[in-house]
């Protein structure tokens, strides 16, 4: 595993001078982990805040090949990519190894994207897939998606005097990535640094499709400061909110196991986007199914990676 | 026939067959496609001669049509030679992307076999799919037969490579009419084909090179348009590079392959124009009147875009009537999109023919001779009173 000293010395590949927000969880996600592909490597970046921020015509952050091809497809953009590397090795037109990484934010991910991740996750390209999830459409203007949590106000889903944002879970899409039975698929945050590296250098490693889910605090979106974004990535994963783990092969493995889980309300509350429901009366309620939420989430994580025996079928009604 | 400087095999193909078996002896880098009735059977053959180890290609079997031209634009950016096909629906789906597969320059040639749109949902043919995407920036072809759909797909793929022109192309040809009717076509030996396309050069370095290279960025007020006039003027010298594509073609079949084809057309009071196979349908039609003594002709259209102004003022400038047929309907505009462009080309001919357009078999709506014959009698009747009663009416429909 490479260590932090020889990752200091590496080429810098993604510049700074970008015109992403000071502060912007996503550039730190994408320095991280092109820090850690070492090597030749190609880029596709789908629709966003990344890819808006970084490539302004007639400059570009990226001193690797990299390529934008609209919000939905870069699954499958840089599955060509791929498909056309293997055919030119095959034809003996091309010698050197590449690397190929596709990066999409959690709408062109969870949402709009997911079709094509799907297949080519099922496909079996073999390419390293990073979500960079901020939990909106940021680039719009801080929309809900489906990685949205529940109880936070966006422009779609606000805090309102009836409905106090959005309602709905997140869904977990890790877990439907981890359902396609690739090599290699983890969650990963920017604050656990080298946790991110070995994670990107096992995913590249790996002999087929593989995906990374990286929390990417925006704190424009989330509403906290600017200097706190390794902060707030740090109290998602010591809230269990946002669990470090990988699945290697399908064996799901934590990566990371907090001494004393948080509750949920101190990372809720850390962020101006939760602010509603701890306001004047505030809505314990939902503060409270969102507590159960995280506990059930976790332990079901703890039962996958062995931590915790599973649950016998009608545990649920015994407990009640 | 015209001597040639290669055999000519004859072999019986449908139009998805000689669709296919152009892509066998082109022998793509990549194709990336997903099934849809009609083009299916190309996919399914395509198929074939990859897992029977007849052509290198990397066949990504995707899970949409807009995957596929996703993939085909990661593929070309990455120098690849791409090639896809599909109808109606699965080009819809591709919108999006059709429009920045040619903004990137990518000379992505693909097989448009012709359906209705939905809704409601149809499976026959009609242009509707390929007419909506007339603006998207690729070269448009229409073939009348299966013959053509081969040659043109070959002629196509020259042109779109061409480093003055660098966009891409699709060659259309009708759902079931041709796509599943068998005809007698003189194909190339796979030597022949291979030599006449050539290893794909691409123009610049691509995405698998040493060189950092940005692809697609974010491209505002202060260069987007310089970026489209470009585009534009690479559509602007199409012409000449698909003329010079053609001749090439000619030596080797001795086929000759305009923009536009007149049939008996020179001395005629009245051209019919149509696209595709029933153009076919119109040859025999002009043949039956010209019998009677009827001065009618045809001028059949294949390239659409870039649109053949020239060529359409010199064939149709002198007539007296030009009947215009078009198996689309262009919503609230005056006419059908083959009319309109044409009445745009006949402007400036100092004593313009007068115009009349029909709309006709859409959703496989079968067109026969009578109905032609019937557009043709109105033709003449405004060619001899000079009135126009209707300027856009139909074919055979209730
Ligand atoms: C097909 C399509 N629909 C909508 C948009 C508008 N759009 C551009 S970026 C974006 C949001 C991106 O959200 P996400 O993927 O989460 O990335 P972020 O901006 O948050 O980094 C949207 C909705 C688009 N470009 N294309
Ligand atoms: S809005 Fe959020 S995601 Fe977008 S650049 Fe700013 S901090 Fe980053
Ligand atoms: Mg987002």
């Amino acid at each position: 595993m490479t260590t932090l000293k020889e990752l200091s010395r590496r080429e810098e590949r993604f510049t700074g001078g970008h015109r992403l927000c000071s502060g912007c969880g996503a550039a730190i996600v994408a320095r991280q982990v092109l820090l850690a592909a070492d090597g030749p490597v190609v880029i596709g970046n789908a629709t966003g805040c990344l890819e808006v921020g970084t490539t302004i015509y007639p400059y570009t952050s990226w001193k690797v090949p990299w390529i934008h091809n609209a919000f939905e497809n870069v699954a499958a953009t840089i599955s060509g990519v791929e498909t056309a590397y293997r055919v030119f090795k095959e034809q003996g037109k091309l010698d050197k190894d590449f690397h190929f990484i596709a990066f999409g934010g959690d709408g062109g991910t969870y949402d709009i994207g997911l079709q094509a991740l799907s297949g080519v996750l099922e496909r079996g390209h073999k390419m390293l897939y990073v979500c960079y999830d901020n939990q909106a459409y940021m680039n719009t203007g801080i929309q809900r998606s489906g990685a949205t949590p529940k109880g936070a106000s966006t422009t779609t889903a606000p805090h309102g005097k009836l409905i106090p944002g959005k309602i709905r879970r997140r869904k977990d899409l890790t877990a439907i990535v981890a359902a396609h039975h690739i090599p290699y698929a983890a969650q990963a945050a920017p604050h656990a640094f080298m946790d991110l590296v070995r994670k990107v250098e096992k995913a590249l490693a790996a002999d087929g499709p593989s995906f990374i889910n990286i929390l990417a605090p925006c704190h424009r979106g989330w509403r906290h400061g600017p200097e706190e974004t390794l902060e707030v990535s740090r109290i998602a994963t010591n809230t269990c909110f946002w669990p470090l783990y990988e699945i290697v092969d399908d064996r799901w493995k934590l990566t990371y196991k907090p001494r004393n889980k948080l509750p949920a309300e101190e990372w809720m509350k850390f962020q101006g986007r939760f602010a509603h429901l701890f306001d004047g009366d505030g809505h314990p309620e939902l503060v409270a199914e969102i507590q159960a939420d995280v506990d059930r989430e976790w332990e079901d994580l703890l039962i996958r990676c062995g931590e915790l025996p599973p649950r016998e079928c009608g545990d649920e009604e015994e407990k009640k | 026939m015209a001597k040639t400087s290669v055999p000519q095999i004859k072999m019986p193909l449908t139009g998805n067959d000689a669709g296919a078996y152009a892509m066998k002896q082109v022998n793509p880098d990549v194709v990336a496609a997903y099934p849809i009735t009609p083009q299916t059977e190309l996919m399914q053959e395509f198929a074939q001669y990859v897992h029977d180890g007849d052509v290198d290609t990397a066949f990504i079997t995707v899970e949409s049509e807009h995957s596929a031209m996703s993939a085909c634009i990661g593929a070309a950016a990455a120098g690849a030679r791409t090639m896809t096909a599909t109808s109606a629906n699965g080009f819809a789906l591709m919108w999006e992307v059709l429009y920045i597969a040619a903004s990137l320059r990518l000379p992505i040639t693909m097989a448009v076999v012709n359906r209705a749109l939905s809704g409601p949902i149809n499976i026959h043919c009609d242009h509707s799919d390929s007419m909506g995407a007339r603006d998207a920036g690729w070269i448009q072809m229409y073939a009348e037969n299966p013959q053509e759909a081969y040659d043109l797909w070959l002629i196509g793929i020259k042109a779109a490579e061409n480093h003055d022109v660098l966009l891409p192309a699709m060659i259309m040809y009708d759902g079931f009419i041709i796509s599943h009717t068998m005809e007698v076509v003189e194909t190339l030996p796979d030597d022949a084909v291979k030599d006449y396309v050539g290893p794909y050069k691409p123009a610049y370095a691509m995405l698998l090179d040493e060189k950092p290279f940005t692809v697609g960025p974010l491209d505002f007020h202060d260069y987007y348009f310089e970026h489209k006039r470009q585009e534009i003027e690479g559509m602007e010298r199409a012409p000449a590079a698909l003329a010079a594509a053609a001749a090439e073609y000619e030596k080797l079949s001795g086929r000759h392959y305009g923009p536009v084809e007149t049939y008996r057309a020179d001395d005629a009071d009245v051209i019919m124009v149509a696209l595709g196979s029933t153009a076919g349908t119109a040859r025999y039609v002009v043949d039956v009147l010209r019998d009677q003594g009827k001065s009618v002709g045809l001028m059949k259209l294949r390239t659409f875009r870039p649109f053949p102004h020239g060529e359409v003022t010199d064939a149709l400038g002198k007539t007296k009537c030009v009947v215009v047929c078009d198996r689309v309907a262009s919503f609230g505009a005056f006419g059908s999109p083959t009319f309109m462009e044409l009445r745009s080309a006949l402007y400036e001919v100092a004593e313009r023919p007068l115009v009349i357009n029909y709309i006709y078999g859409l959703g496989g709506r079968d067109t026969g001779p009578d109905l032609l014959e019937q557009a043709f009698e109105e033709g003449l009747r405004v060619a001899r009173t000079g009135e126009i009663e209707q300027h856009v009416s139909y074919l055979g429909v209730r």
